[in-house]
């Protein structure tokens, strides 16, 4: 078959965890526009969601590093943090093993890629399925891309795994969907927490949306550092997605900053007519 | 410094429930396996977040340990605050750069 669904949203544990400190407005409107999603998403009738992450040193540390990693097992447990620290009861996600087998060796054909049969999901997997799989019954392939311990992948090579991903999926007989979910600019779990650029991040969102190849490659590493923070290094989560559509674009349903959340919230789908 | 070690000990309290309760019964069992300075030893016993953050450790590992060490979200926050005040910049990692206020 090929890719039914591709999109984007946030994941930053206070959307879950901190809900209670937000205002209602803020934490209604985001839970809403994921709640849309989430309708797109089944309605698009998907044998497996891909989850393409940035963890945070849940299962990854810097004694071995990859930049890329696709997750192959039976089943995984989430959250690995305090379930009432992010608000989100720990549960068991089913895995897609067989599948996920030959989606990476298709995606190696292009890419190097490393693969997990163990893993364990932290917020940045959690809370997007809270919201978009609030059963746990769909099966689910985890992707993670290196963001958080430099040195880190090139953002055109975050396209050309996108791309190789892409035609993973083409190349197997499931529906698959692949949602990207990171920050935009944000300095997560600093002294600056609660601070975000929402000119960058809206300036980021149009290249996104309008799948902007050589604008969204264009950033420097230093210049996303300085201008959206460490947390703003997760675009690479969005341009892995902007990879695997190339030639589609796509709609911005959610944007806004809200503090607490410690991020611009974000939902965001491809429209892939014409595609599938 | 041995920032690398002191992250990892962190990493893997974080996401190994029975080296978190070896540590909480007898931190120094845990602490004697990490190539640790006595600063950090100090920094982690106590537990002393602020300092932890100027000795460099990367928030998303730190934000769990002070979860774990009872710290609610806005006291985590304050005490990395409160130690750049005291301290001045962050002296390794990830947040050095950045004249120790991990923002511009």
């Amino acid at each position: 078959m090929s890719l039914v669904f591709a999109g984007v949203c946030s994941h930053g544990p206070g959307i879950t965890g901190r809900r209670a400190m937000a205002a209602s407005d803020d934490a209604d409107s985001l839970y809403a526009a994921m709640d849309g999603m989430r309708q797109a998403l089944e309605a698009s009738r998907p044998d497996a969601l891909v989850v393409i992450a940035a963890e945070h040193f849940a299962n990854f540390f810097m004694d071995n590093m990859p930049a890329y990693c696709i997750g192959m097992g039976e089943e995984y447990e989430g959250p690995i943090e305090n379930p009432q620290w992010l608000g989100i009861q720990r549960t068991q996600v089913p895995g897609a093993p067989d599948l996920s087998r030959r989606i990476i060796e298709h995606t190696l054909q292009e890419v190097d890629v490393a693969y997990a049969q163990e893993w364990k999901f932290d917020h940045g997997i959690m809370v997007p399925l809270h919201f978009l799989t609030p059963r746990y019954d769909l099966p689910v392939i985890p992707v993670n891309i290196n963001c958080q311990g430099p040195p880190i992948t090139p953002l055109h090579r975050a396209w050309a795994f996108g791309k190789a991903l892409r035609k993973a999926c083409d190349a197997v007989r499931e529906r698959i969907a692949i949602v990207g979910t990171g920050g935009i600019s944000h300095w997560p779990a600093t002294p600056d927490s609660g601070k975000i650029n929402e000119p960058w991040d809206r300036d980021f969102l149009q290249r996104w949306a309008s799948n902007d190849r050589s604008r969204l490659l264009a950033y420097t590493d230093e210049q996303t550092y300085f201008e959206a923070g460490q947390g703003g290094f997760e675009i690479r989560t969005f341009i892995a997605v902007s990879g695997a559509t190339e030639g589609c674009t796509a709609t911005v349903h959610y944007y806004r900053p809200i503090p607490i959340f410690a991020v611009g919230c974000t939902v965001g789908i491809v429209s892939l007519e014409g595609q599938i | 410094m041995s920032l690398y070690y002191l992250q990892k000990l962190l990493y893997q309290l974080n996401r190994d429930p029975r080296l978190q309760q070896q540590f909480f019964a007898d931190k120094a069992s845990v602490l004697a396996a990490y190539k640790l300075d006595d600063q950090e030893v100090e920094a982690v016993e106590k537990p002393d977040i602020g300092m932890l953050y100027i000795l460099g450790v990367n928030g998303q590992i730190l934000m769990h340990y002070a979860a774990m060490c009872g710290y609610a979200w806005p006291e985590y926050i304050q005490a990395m605050r409160d130690a750049l005040a005291v301290h001045g910049n962050v002296r390794a990692g990830l947040y050095v750069t950045t004249d120790g206020k991990g923002a511009v």
